[in-house]
């Protein structure tokens, strides 16, 4: 099976528009690949089915905006990756 | 009905926390329909779309308590089937798709005399009441349709 990366980056592709070639581990979501609010809406939805889990981006948000993350922290792609892949390890682990 | 001030929905006949069944009554008359269209009045397929945004609106306010307001953030997939004319009876039906974080995807519905007339999926961001208002509003609104006593559908 592709890698979180790969299969954020084929959703993050067909949502945007972009050329998957531009998404790379060190691409930041909003920063680098311009994806604005709507589109990243999009991208949620389709991570929480793909992975079957609820990406808790308000926390996330809320986390940055209080200066207590960095954005990179979710935002940069590997990062997001892991962090997605800690949510679907968490899930099994309380299945 | 009263197309001019936004009020798209008539009563809710059944709701849960995952779905809502709504009844809306075209009026036979509205200034909507002097020009929408001259001699041909019909429904602007815009305000059907609104209808099922207002029916998974309450469906929403109603799963989360009124703790939270949806707002329509995009539209996908719209059919409008069928014209809908004045006097026509509605019955509007959303369903949750997902819940997400900070937002919600439903399925809308609209069928008249059994028949479906439109459907699409809709986003809604799900945000805290930007004004106190809004909120006293939206329950009153919700009271004025018989939301919170709605009772779920009966499983066909």
């Amino acid at each position: 099976m592709d890698s979180a990366f790969d299969r954020i980056a084929g959703i993050i592709a067909e949502t945007s528009g972009l050329p998957r070639e531009k998404i790379t581990p060190d691409s930041h979501v909003i920063d680098d690949l311009g994806i604005d609010s709507l589109d990243f809406l999009d991208i949620v939805f389709a991570v929480d089915k793909e992975f079957g889990i609820k990406v808790p981006v308000e926390a996330w948000t809320q986390e940055v905006n209080a200066g207590q993350a960095p954005a990179g922290q979710y935002f940069v792609m590997k990062n997001l990756a892991a962090r997605i892949e800690e949510l679907v390890a968490a899930k099994k682990v309380g299945a | 009905m009263r197309l001019e001030y936004f009020q798209m929905i008539d009563r809710v006949l059944a709701a849960d926390g995952e779905s809502l069944t709504a009844e809306a009554r075209v009026p036979e008359a509205s200034p909507v329909f002097e020009g929408h269209f001259p001699g041909h009045p019909l429904v602007p397929g815009v305000l059907l779309v609104e209808t099922m945004a207002q029916a998974s609106g309450y469906l929403l306010l109603r799963r989360f308590g009124f703790a939270r307001m949806p707002f329509l953030a995009s539209v996908k997939e719209a059919k409008l089937r069928s014209f809908v004319g004045p006097g026509a009876s509605l019955t509007v039906e959303a369903r949750l798709v997902h819940e997400g974080s900070g937002y919600a995807v439903t399925s809308g519905r609209i069928e008249a005399g059994g028949k479906r007339v439109c459907d699409a999926e809709l986003t809604l961001r799900v945000l805290d009441f930007p004004a106190p208002e809004l909120e006293a509003a939206m329950r009153a609104q919700a009271e004025r349709i018989g939301l919170a006593a709605a009772a779920p559908a009966v499983p066909a």
